[in-house]
């Protein structure tokens, strides 16, 4: 009964902070609010981490195959044969996502206590960010659809909320109406997808239930078990939920507002932007894993848009100058490599790179965040460099991230970008040689990835101190219009490191960086030990096996059908195939079809992705390192003018069309004329009738009389008349 | 016997002389004559149905128009005596306000 609590305690958070923080501020001045504020907002996320912490115990003590706790607040909505419940679902996916949510959010919301010093909407924020990760829980734990959505649309108003938080800045305004409306077009997607599901399959939850008395399996289960591959129905829900995915994980079309988002305070960047809101998109695919597998189609889509959109991004990202703006297209790019991985069947692998991102990249952000702290508020790389000398911390801290997202190898970055290469080459769930064709993108991606990371890392840290050439235009690119905090410190003119609510964070993400990615390191390189990410993940998220196809598509059924009616652990199934002696007891379906030449094959590969890494380090430090401020063909800088493409099409378009169609004619002439012609029919009428009140007695006696006649007349035609006649 | 068709004639004719004296006469007085030509002429076609049917019912009709009439009469000549006093003049036309 406590999965309601790690919901509910950053809502708690979040009200007392919202209704409470402005009588705080009045009562007890900014720095005792901001205390108090900081330590409410924190110690409800922190509860959430503990307890979220030790559920995640609990399930881990639940015998295999049997890892799921539900619990059932209330039932929401109940119309016919239609249930939706208030339930939450702790599963291996969802235990992963509370896990890194909470772990992570607290570590942003310590670091945003500092960060935020001085701001005075400082309770503002702290209700906005404790609203935010409460929306993301639910989110993740959500049993169905409905309240998924729930989560899905509150995630989507904090993120805008929280982008527009400079009030002041039209800027940041602007960026959260753009984030808000791509989301709206994604979200269409989504509504549809769950009416086709409930019309499909007759529920949307995630688990088995008991509506009207009849058992009613989930919708992932019947899909699992369901015979008809790539029956249309399954195609157009897979693909329509992938519409709500680009929206909320910005893939190609609907990624323009990510980067736009940066307008939002640094920690909002980290924890919303970076780490865990963009992933919801990951989430829902690996969710509904069993209906991505039974349509090829949607898998393909899925491979194609995410490597599309990796390497799109990794190149703009290379030729950007605002050091957040770098961050939030490789941001664009790694989710890109993430629903590569979902696409080619490899959606643990995905689950896998969104935890390990969620840690570099919030510390690439948080790292970022310090240096732009440090530099009152400036953004620009091409005014920094020399860094390293102020800024110990914060640089050794980047440095780790930095080496984690390019694929250093035995970083946490490493291991999963690793994985994803490997599954795409040898995926079997898209047709012949498209997984060695999106390998090839997805390797470019990687070495682009090192050579724009070694870039950000040269134009910041390393070189020349840039900072003291130019004094004009010192707030150009800066962010904090609302009267920056920076001036609060009094440090003006000379770099300097940030406190220690906010370094902490740092080293910490840091130690994560470094270590996470280690739960999940693939059999092939681990002395055939088997993944245990993988294999704790297996449960909740189906997968389309690789290489060895001896049992190919049953898996995923029965496992998804077993541990849903809490059956026997799934049965050991036999493989003959080159078997590795180092097999151990438990390690039976995962160890043995990594089997034989594979490992090898895999081995080799991983050789190559570390040389790729290695290559695109070697190369941006070479480069950078004597063309600093290189600049970047225009079209890269333009970032391909994708912007001015949806302007001239979309934007400008409909602009054209309310102003001149809708506003001038619809709304001018034809509602104000439909309204104002109303009026003037009365007026006319009435015009005409008022001739008929003259004021004289005598015309309304005389109009009496000739009513009368006319009543008489009637009477004389049809009774009297045919009397006389008779 | 004088058959039912000429009372009503007559009646119908009398009736018609008030209406149409209600509706070109100005002054007050003349109105009210025809008011009361229009009542009577009512009660001649009321006495003739009663005595034609051999039902009193409509003679007591009349008596009952007669009393109305004599109580109308009484207050329509106390107010034209009110308009004149006000107004001197017995036009019609000319007391269209309610208030001077």
């Amino acid at each position: 009964m406590l999965l309601k609590w790690i919901v509910f305690a950053p809502l708690i958070g979040a009200i007392i902070n919202g209704l409470f923080g402005r009588l705080f501020l009045a009562r007890l001045g900014q720095r005792a609010t901001e205390k108090l504020v900081g330590f409410i907002a924190c110690a409800s996320v922190g509860v959430s981490a503990a307890l979220a912490f030790r559920v995640f115990l609990d399930l881990l003590r639940l015998p295999e195959g049997q890892r799921r706790i539900p619990e059932h607040l209330f039932t929401w909505l109940k119309v016919g044969s239609f249930q939706a419940d208030f339930a939450y679902l702790l599963d291996p996916l969802s235990g992963v996502y509370i896990l890194f949510i909470t772990g992570v959010g607290l570590l942003i919301h310590i670091y945003a206590a500092g960060y935020m010093h001085g701001d005075p909407g400082y309770y503002r924020f702290f209700s906005y960010l404790n609203l935010f990760m409460f929306m993301m829980l639910t989110l993740v734990l959500a049993d169905n659809l409905l309240l998924l959505f729930v989560g899905w649309e509150g995630v989507g108003l904090c993120s805008y909320l929280l982008i527009g938080y400079y009030i002041k800045w039209d800027v940041a305004g602007s960026a959260a109406k753009k984030a808000f409306v791509m989301n709206r077009i994604g979200d269409f997607g989504f509504m549809i997808a769950t009416f086709l599901v409930f019309t499909t399959f007759g529920t949307i939850s995630f688990v088995a239930k008991t509506i009207n008395g009849q058992e009613v399996q989930s919708f992932l289960a019947q899909a699992a078990s369901s015979p008809a591959v790539a029956a249309g129905t399954f195609t157009a829900i897979a693909l329509l939920f992938f519409v709500g995915a680009t929206g909320k994980s910005a893939q190609i079309p609907l990624f323009t507002w990510l980067p736009d988002a940066m307008a939002g305070p640094t920690p909002v960047s980290a924890l919303i932007h970076a780490a865990t809101m963009v992933t919801a998109g990951v989430y829902l695919v690996a969710r509904c894993s069993p209906v991505y597998l039974k349509s090829p189609t949607a898998m393909a889509v899925v491979a194609v848009i995410g490597a599309a959109t990796a390497i799109f991004a990794a190149t703009i990202g290379i030729a950007q100058n605002d050091i957040k703006k770098v961050l939030a297209y490789s941001t664009v790019s790694q989710l890109g490599y993430m629903f590569l991985a979902c696409g080619v069947g490899a959606f643990v692998a995905g689950i896998f790179h969104v935890m390990t991102h969620a840690f570099f990249k919030a510390l690439l952000f948080l790292g970022s965040g310090s240096v732009i702290h440090g530099m009152n508020n400036e953004q620009d790389m091409r005014r920094m460099g020399g860094l390293k000398k102020y800024m110990q911390i914060t640089y050794s801290t980047m440095f780790v991230g930095w080496l984690a997202i390019s694929g250093f190898p035995l970083m946490a970055g490493f291991f999963s970008k690793d994985e994803i290469l490997w599954r795409t080459w040898s995926t079997e769930a898209l047709p012949h040689n498209w997984g060695k064709a999106l390998w090839v993108v997805g390797a470019i991606t990687a070495v682009i990835t090192a050579v724009y990371m070694t870039r950000l890392m040269v134009m910041t840290f390393w070189g020349r101190e840039r900072f003291t050439d130019t004094r004009d235009s010192h707030h150009a690119g800066a962010g904090h219009a609302s009267g920056g905090h920076g001036d609060a410190h009094g440090h003006h003119g000379r770099p300097h490191e940030s406190g220690w609510l906010m370094t902490v964070p740092l080293i910490i993400l840091a130690i994560l960086s470094i270590f996470g990615g280690y739960v999940g390191v693939p059999a092939a390189l681990s002395m055939g030990r088997p993944n245990y990410f993988e294999r704790f993940l297996k449960e909740s998220v189906a997968q389309s096996e690789p290489a060895t196809a001896t049992h190919a598509g049953a898996p995923p059924a029965a496992v998804m059908a077993q541990s849903e009616s809490h059956g026997a652990t799934p049965a050991p199934e036999s493989h003959g195939a080159g078997a590795t002696a180092g097999a151990t007891a438990g390690a039976t379906a995962q160890t043995a079809h990594e089997g034989g030449h594979d490992v090898v094959t895999e081995r080799l590969f991983t050789a190559i992705s570390s040389a790729l890494a290695l290559l695109g380090l070697a190369f941006g430090l070479v480069f950078f390192k004597r063309n600093t401020l290189w600049r970047a063909p225009k079209l890269l800088e333009d970032k391909y003018r994708v912007d001015e493409f949806y302007d001239a099409t979309v934007v400008g378009p409909v602009e054209t069309l309310s102003r001149d169609g809708l506003w001038k004619v619809v709304d001018v002439k034809i509602i104000d004329g439909l309204v104002n012609g109303v009026a003037r029919l009365f007026a006319a009428l009435a015009g005409a009738l008022r001739y008929t009140q003259t004021g004289f007695a005598r015309n309304y006696a005389a109009v009496i009389l000739l009513g009368a006649i006319i009543v008489i007349g009637y009477f004389i035609v049809s009774i009297f008349g045919i009397r006389i006649n008779i | 016997m004088v058959p039912l068709s000429w009372y009503l004639a007559l009646s119908a004719v009398l009736f018609t002389i008030g209406v149409v004296g209600v509706l070109i006469q100005r002054n007050v007085i003349s109105l009210f004559m025809c008011v009361e030509l229009m009542l009577n002429a009512v009660n001649i076609s009321l006495i003739a149905f009663s005595r034609l049917h051999a039902d009193v019912t409509g003679q007591l009709f009349v008596f009952i128009v007669m009393a109305v009439a004599a109580a109308e009469a009484a207050v329509g000549l106390a107010i034209i005596i009110a308009l004149f006093r006000s107004r001197e003049t017995l036009n019609v036309d000319d007391a269209d306000l309610l208030k001077l």
